[in-house]
């Protein structure tokens, strides 16, 4: 198996954020960065499904500064064989950066490309389809579970009440939703070999992009909160102001 | 002058709950724009008559494409069908819900087209004639406002945010003709919980427990208030409890679990950290119910209850029952 695992740097989840007072970007100043949550899922199955067919690579790449050279770092360490950095500054236009990938993918070789479902800092949710629909390539989206046999991959994705089964045959992309796997944390080995492995940098332009940020604000404050009570004493009081404040009982 | 289109999904010939949703708010913006709304309905036997309701939501024509084959979402098939719809519509803006399917389709066509793709948009206005989306970003940390700079704007709706308003219009039903194409991608089947219970992102109630729940036989205590509640409510969880396998992953509420907007949301036994806030904090109204009186969750709770979950559950059950009661 022929994997490529597009990967990329967010802000830890843990972070605190603040709109920066140009009111158009995040004040990423002290914040931790991480690979994607949800990548870290994508890249696991590439691994499992190359040491399952027993032979095979898996690539990372990532459209991001110089700093993403450490997520692609991180990769290595997990044990993916080559990385690349599509080198801009990124855009929360989903369609540049779904072309950028697309464009670098279609010059390599490979059975499957694996993406996370969703990118925690811009949460576009688009990518991966997105990729999919520019390589004329099948995809199933919000996967958690994926089996490929002879050249034929079965995956289900999580739908509102259930899954969907999904079938198409190889080459194909899909998106990782958590539950497809635990990814491995990086052993000692593997973060030593990782400073051997091979890394190819090159400066992308990315393409105009279609949506314009107006601004960005704080998320809208929640009332005042108010403590009703406490133990079951304080039931009946939080029930009325449910049905008579609130109204929604 | 532009039209709206506004993609109503369906599921075994039925609408989703989310498809009034979808083109009540088109209906919102095509009114802006002076324009029509026009639904598109995709699906299997009995999608047409379904259809048939939308135009209570304010749809002007309704766009249908039924067929056997088209039973299980054909997401090839259903990039055709909008494309064709698309180019006899010539539309300003595109809406889709922000559900499994909507955001699967949404993302294809916008590649299809070459235009941008607003996810999980929270609210549409119009400035000078073109539509301005704001949609919550890092985790709901941020939102951010965008204009689209090629047209139609595509855009997938956050469900149970936008009101599903009655503003019947005539809602001429029309038959979409075949489209001829090879899947590349086959969905085969779907499978659907044990529970027929609505989906977590779906209901106006959620009852969501966490690991002050202990086990995962007491979940009986939080079965016990959806009951209460009636049929509008469903169970959700934190990550702690999907996690130590007490709970389906299907129910996780959180960053890496389901983004959800109820009208009333119970966090019982619930820290409140902040990959759990990122999937409730748009909530309406918010109760929590803990024994640590310094648990973040209070800091978003519209109304908290410091104390013990086993006491104070029960009690809740039964106070509601007898208002539910005497209610109807
Ligand atoms: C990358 C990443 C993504 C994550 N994504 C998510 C996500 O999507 N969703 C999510 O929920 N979490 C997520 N988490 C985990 C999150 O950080 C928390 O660990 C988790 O939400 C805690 O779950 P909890 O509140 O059930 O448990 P705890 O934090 O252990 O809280 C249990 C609460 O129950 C209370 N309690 C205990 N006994 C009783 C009692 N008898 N009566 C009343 N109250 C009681 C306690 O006071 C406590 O507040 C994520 C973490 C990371 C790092
Ligand atoms: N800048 C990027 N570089 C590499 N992969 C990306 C990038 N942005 C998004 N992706 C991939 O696309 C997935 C979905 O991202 P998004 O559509 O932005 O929510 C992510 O989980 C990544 O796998």
């Amino acid at each position: 198996m022929r994997s490529i695992v597009c990967i990329k740097r967010v802000p830890d989840s843990e972070a605190r954020l603040r709109v920066s007072p140009d009111g158009k970007t995040i004040d990423a100043s002290g914040v931790k960065y991480i690979m994607n949550p949800y990548d870290e899922y994508a890249l696991e199955e590439a691994l499992r499904l190359k040491d399952q067919s027993g032979e095979g690579t898996v690539t990372a790449i990532t459209v991001g500064p110089d700093d993403a050279r450490e997520t692609l770092r991180s990769a290595l360490a997990m044990g993916a064989d080559d990385g690349v950095l599509l080198r801009s500054d990124g855009s929360m236009d989903g369609v540049a950066v779904a072309r950028a990938l697309a464009d670098e993918i279609a010059t390599r070789e490979y059975d499957l490309v694996l993406f996370g479902k969703q990118a925690i800092d811009d949460d576009n949710m688009q990518v991966p389809a997105m990729v999919a629909q520019m390589l004329a390539l099948p995809c199933a989206t919000v996967v958690v579970d994926l089996e490929i046999e002879g050249g034929v991959a079965t995956a289900k994705r999580e739908i509102e009440g259930g899954h969907e089964i999904v079938e198409f045959d190889l080459p194909g992309v899909i998106a990782a939703q958590k539950g497809l796997n635990d990814p491995r944390y990086p052993s000692l080995k593997g973060i030593m070999a990782a400073k051997r492995k091979p890394m190819e940098e090159k400066d992308i332009a990315l393409a105009e992009p279609t949506i314009e940020l107006l601004g960005l604000t704080p998320p809208p404050a929640r009332p005042e909160p108010q403590i009703v009570g406490e133990g079951p004493d304080a039931v009946p009081e939080l029930v009325r102001r449910l049905r008579e404040e609130a109204k929604v009982l | 002058m532009a039209d709206t289109i506004a993609y109503a999904e369906t599921r075994s010939g039925s609408l989703r709950p989310v498809a009034g949703e979808v083109v009540a708010a088109a209906r919102k913006l095509a009114d802006q724009m002076s324009g029509q709304v026009v639904a598109v309905v995709v699906g299997g036997p009995g999608s047409s008559d379904a259809a048939a309701d939308l135009a209570r939501f304010g749809a002007d024509r309704i766009l249908v494409a039924e067929s056997e084959s088209l039973d299980l979402y054909q997401p090839d098939a259903t990039v055709e069908i909008l494309d064709s719809a698309a180019k006899a519509v010539v539309p300003g803006a595109i809406l889709f819900p922000a559900s499994a399917q909507g955001k699967d389709l949404s993302a294809r066509f916008a590649a299809r087209l070459h235009v941008a793709l607003g996810s999980e948009v929270t609210e549409i206005t119009v400035e000078d004639g073109a539509p301005v989306i704001t949609r919550p970003m890092y985790g709901g940390k941020a939102y951010g406002r965008f204009r689209f700079k090629k047209s139609p704007a595509l855009i997938s709706i956050r469900p149970n945010v936008f009101p599903a308003t009655v503003d019947p219009r005539e809602g001429a039903i029309e038959s979409l003709p075949p489209v001829e194409v090879v899947p590349r991608t086959r969905v085969v089947a779907i499978e659907s919980s044990e529970r027929t219970a609505l989906d977590v992102r779906e209901a106006p109630v959620v009852v969501a427990g966490g690991r002050g729940l202990q086990d995962a036989s007491n979940w009986r205590l939080l079965e016990d208030l959806v009951e209460a509640l009636g049929d509008d409510a469903t169970l959700g969880a934190s990550r702690a409890v999907v996690d130590a396998g007490w709970r389906p992953h299907s129910e996780q509420v959180g960053q890496t679990g389901k983004v959800v907007s109820p009208n009333l949301y119970f966090a019982v036994g619930i820290s409140g950290a902040i990959q759990h806030l990122a999937g409730m904090r748009t909530a309406s109204v918010i109760v929590a119910v803990n024994k640590d009186a310094e648990a973040p969750i209070f800091g978003v709770a519209n109304y908290g209850v410091v104390g013990d979950l086993f006491e104070v559950l029960p009690r809740l059950t039964e106070e509601i029952r007898a208002t539910r009661g005497s209610a109807r």
